[in-house]
């Protein structure tokens, strides 16, 4: 086989910006930076484009900080306060797992942990991995990387579920006098701590992911 | 070599500045801004923590049982664990920021929980609720942080204006917390707690009489147990005395100044009084406490009771306390002390007079004068006794023996009493005395006397027959015949007299009627 294999199904060397390409985020349209400009607007959609997202460490630091911040608060003031005529009480989210936790409750228990204490810390761990390791410029377990992207992408929406639960049961319970029920003030630090997230999530470029091992291999090749 | 690269357009330049630090650092910021106040808030706005000690954790669950003043929230029990000795638990409180001035020397706290007392049913919303503590504030300013929980709640609130009194009595009746104090049927007040002197012989209630009603409690007002019904039956008919439904099925204490008292100043706070057993001896002359003294009477007590009336010039002043029999071994002497009890208002004495040392003035002062103490008949039909206390002229020189405890007055033996049973002693034998009888006979007497005579004269008549007129037997004959009619003649008019007076044959011919 010394044929060269079609272009198709081999890609060249390097990534779009080593070849001097931007692509458009919004309508995909690739583009080619003006002479002596790093950064133009995109020629069909008039978005600005750029090799990369602007700002995006920046931004993501920012953001995924911002979350960590506001996590704390979010478990530590109560999310949901009842109030019945034996008087208001107040409930975290850690204060519901372990009221759900019994012998016949505990699987939702479990959802109760995982969704809304397990994953929100996941998500700002693999955040901040993800950005340590690009700052470092590290090559190794590149496609890991990806995929824990990708699923800190598709998962962070559902944490959201927990804040319209909350949400729907303040506005359904309110049985005054005898029952109701308000929210804390965990819960908006709750719901910041999922858009946050989610804000850094999309402010995250994950082509910074696999740039240095781009540079590394054109410089192999 | 062909372009692989299809044709690309060339992207627009713009000319923006591009900033080196991005706007979205304010995002962390301000969520550390809030976060930052939310948590100096928090720190800022925790309050004291607090021990306070319970007997029971009953009904307490540690983060969920408040702390509640007049309904206000200011408190949650944080920590329930047992004290050191198991015999008690110690709750940790976290009080409210702002709430530092409630936790002082003075401040009590109880558990609310439902409570049916005969008086009133409370603590009903802890039933559903659970039990919650309340609390009371001292007025002292000494920061506490450590308490012991009351063990029941108190009845009368700190910061309710009245004031409490306390009343002294032997018998606690159906008295007990939170037991109405009636003024003329009016509830003004309750009673507060109770307690058994040391000496276990009496109670001291204290009971708290509302504002403005306590000022109707001045050092002349009577209490007593409204409990029940108090009947009566006397002259008038039947008496029924109650206070209200609610007292007969629970008791009470009532309380009112006699009419007689005059204007007074309100009582202070925490005076003594006496709790009586009814109204009725409530509203009699306060007898305070009584003088006693021992009596020795040389002769039978038999009729004698304990309660029996001591009685000066006829007046009573006290009462029979007891009495007991003494058996001296040494002298076989046998004697029987009769205590008695004086009471000093019903001698007309003021608390003032009635000092230790003007007492024993006063008492030697009367026995000097001839006061001596005798026991008297009381009924002839039932042979009681009482104690009489009376001047005599001239009675044997005796002195009070004040070494004795208690001392001893001196007594006069049988005196009147004695006399007036001679009297009637004699009385009866002369009533069995038959002079209607003696009358009778002494009549029948008379007229056989007059047979007898009858028949001497027939017999002297035939005898004249017989005897010549100038015989000497014919004239001593008719001399003793005349004698004989002369005696007859006296017998008759005695009779005749006897007839009439026949007290005569004891006392004799009344000298007038001659």
């Amino acid at each position: 086989m010394t044929t060269d294999p079609p272009v198709a199904s081999t890609p060249p060397p390097g990534s779009a910006m080593q070849q001097g390409l931007q692509v458009c985020d919004t309508c995909e349209l690739l583009s080619r930076p003006a002479q002596g400009a790093a950064t133009g607007v995109c020629p069909r959609c008039d978005r600005p484009v750029e090799f990369r997202k602007v700002q995006s460490l920046q931004r993501t630091w920012a953001f995924v900080l911002a979350a960590a911040i506001c996590y704390v608060p979010a478990n530590v003031l109560p999310v949901l306060t009842t109030i019945t005529f034996e008087g208001a009480e107040s409930d975290t989210i850690m204060g519901g797992v372990v009221l759900l936790w019994s012998p016949t409750g505990w699987p939702l228990s479990l959802i109760v942990l995982i969704a809304s204490i397990m994953i929100p810390c996941g998500k700002i761990v693999a955040l901040t991995h993800l950005l340590l390791t690009v700052h470092r410029g590290s090559i190794k377990n590149s496609e890991e990387r990806v995929r824990l992207y990708r699923l800190v992408e598709v998962i962070g929406r559902w944490s959201m579920v927990d804040v319209f639960v909350d949400t729907f049961t303040v506005a359904l319970v309110q049985l005054q006098p005898l029952m109701s029920v308000e929210p804390g003030p965990g819960l908006f630090f709750f719901a910041a701590v999922v858009v946050l997230t989610m804000l850094a999530v999309q402010s995250f470029d994950p082509r910074l992911i696999w740039d240095p091992s781009n540079v590394k291999e054109v410089r192999h090749a | 070599m062909p372009d692989t690269v299809p044709p690309v357009p060339e992207s627009r330049v713009t000319h923006g500045r591009r900033k080196r630090l991005s706007l979205v650092w304010i995002i962390p910021l301000v969520a550390a801004a809030v976060g930052g106040w939310i948590a100096v808030t928090e720190i800022l706005g925790r309050g004291p923590t607090i021990t306070i000690i319970f007997d029971s954790a009953q009904g307490l669950e540690a983060g969920k049982t408040r702390i509640q003043y007049n309904g206000v929230d200011i408190g949650t029990l944080t920590k329930i664990r047992l004290t050191k000795d198991r015999k008690q638990v110690e709750a940790t409180a976290s009080i409210a920021a702002g709430n530092d001035d409630l936790l002082v020397e003075g401040t009590h706290f109880w558990v609310v929980r439902p409570r049916i007392s005969g008086a009133e049913v409370s603590g009903l919303e802890t039933l559903l609720s659970g039990a919650f503590v309340s609390l009371e504030i001292g007025k002292s300013k000494v920061k506490k942080r450590r308490f012991v929980a009351l063990k029941e709640p108190p009845v009368v609130e700190s910061g309710v204006p009245g004031r409490f009194f306390v009343l002294k009595t032997d018998d606690l009746g159906s008295l007990e917390q939170g037991t109405p104090v009636y003024l003329r049927r009016l509830k003004v007040g309750q009673v507060s707690s109770y307690k058994l002197n040391d000496d276990g012989k009496s109670f001291d209630i204290m009971v708290f009489v509302n504002a403005p009603y306590d000022q109707y409690v001045n050092p002349a007002t009577r209490f007593w147990q409204a409990s029940g019904i108090d009947v009566s039956l006397n002259a008038s008919g039947v008496d029924v005395e109650t206070q209200s439904l609610l007292s007969i099925l629970i008791g009470g204490v009532a309380f009112q100044t006699p009419a007689s008292a005059g204007v007074l100043p309100p009582a202070e706070a925490e005076t003594r009084f006496e709790l009586f057993a009814s109204r009725a001896s409530a509203f009699q002359t306060p007898l305070g406490e009584p003088e006693e003294f021992v009596l020795v009477f040389g002769q039978s007590i038999r009729g004698l009771e304990v309660g029996a009336p001591v009685e000066l010039e006829g007046v009573r002043i006290g009462e029979v306390a007891g009495m007991k029999l003494v058996f001296d071994t040494s002298t076989d002497d046998i004697s029987v002390p009769v205590t008695i009890r004086i009471y000093q208002a019903l001698l007309g004495l003021s608390h003032a007079q009635t000092g230790e040392a003007k007492r024993r003035v006063r008492v030697d002062a009367l026995v000097k004068k001839g006061y001596r103490a005798q026991l008297r008949t009381g009924s002839l039909l039932t042979g009681s006794l009482f104690v009489s206390i009376d001047h005599y002229s001239d009675p044997p020189p005796a002195t009070v023996d004040w070494s004795q405890q208690p001392p001893q007055l001196p007594t006069v033996a049988g005196g009147l009493a004695g006399i007036e049973d001679e009297a009637r002693e004699l009385l009866k034998e002369l009533k069995t005395i038959p002079f209607q009888k003696i009358g009778q006979d002494v009549a029948v007497a008379i007229t056989q006397l007059n047979r007898t005579l009858k028949r001497a004269t027939t017999l002297i008549e035939s005898a004249n027959g017989l005897v010549q007129p100038d015989s000497v037997l014919v004239s001593e004959l008719d001399q003793a015949l005349q004698e004989a009619s002369g005696a007859a003649r006296a017998v008759r008019v005695l009779a005749d007299y006897l007839e009439r007076h026949p007290e005569a044959l004891i006392r004799g011919k009344s000298p007038e009627e001659n």
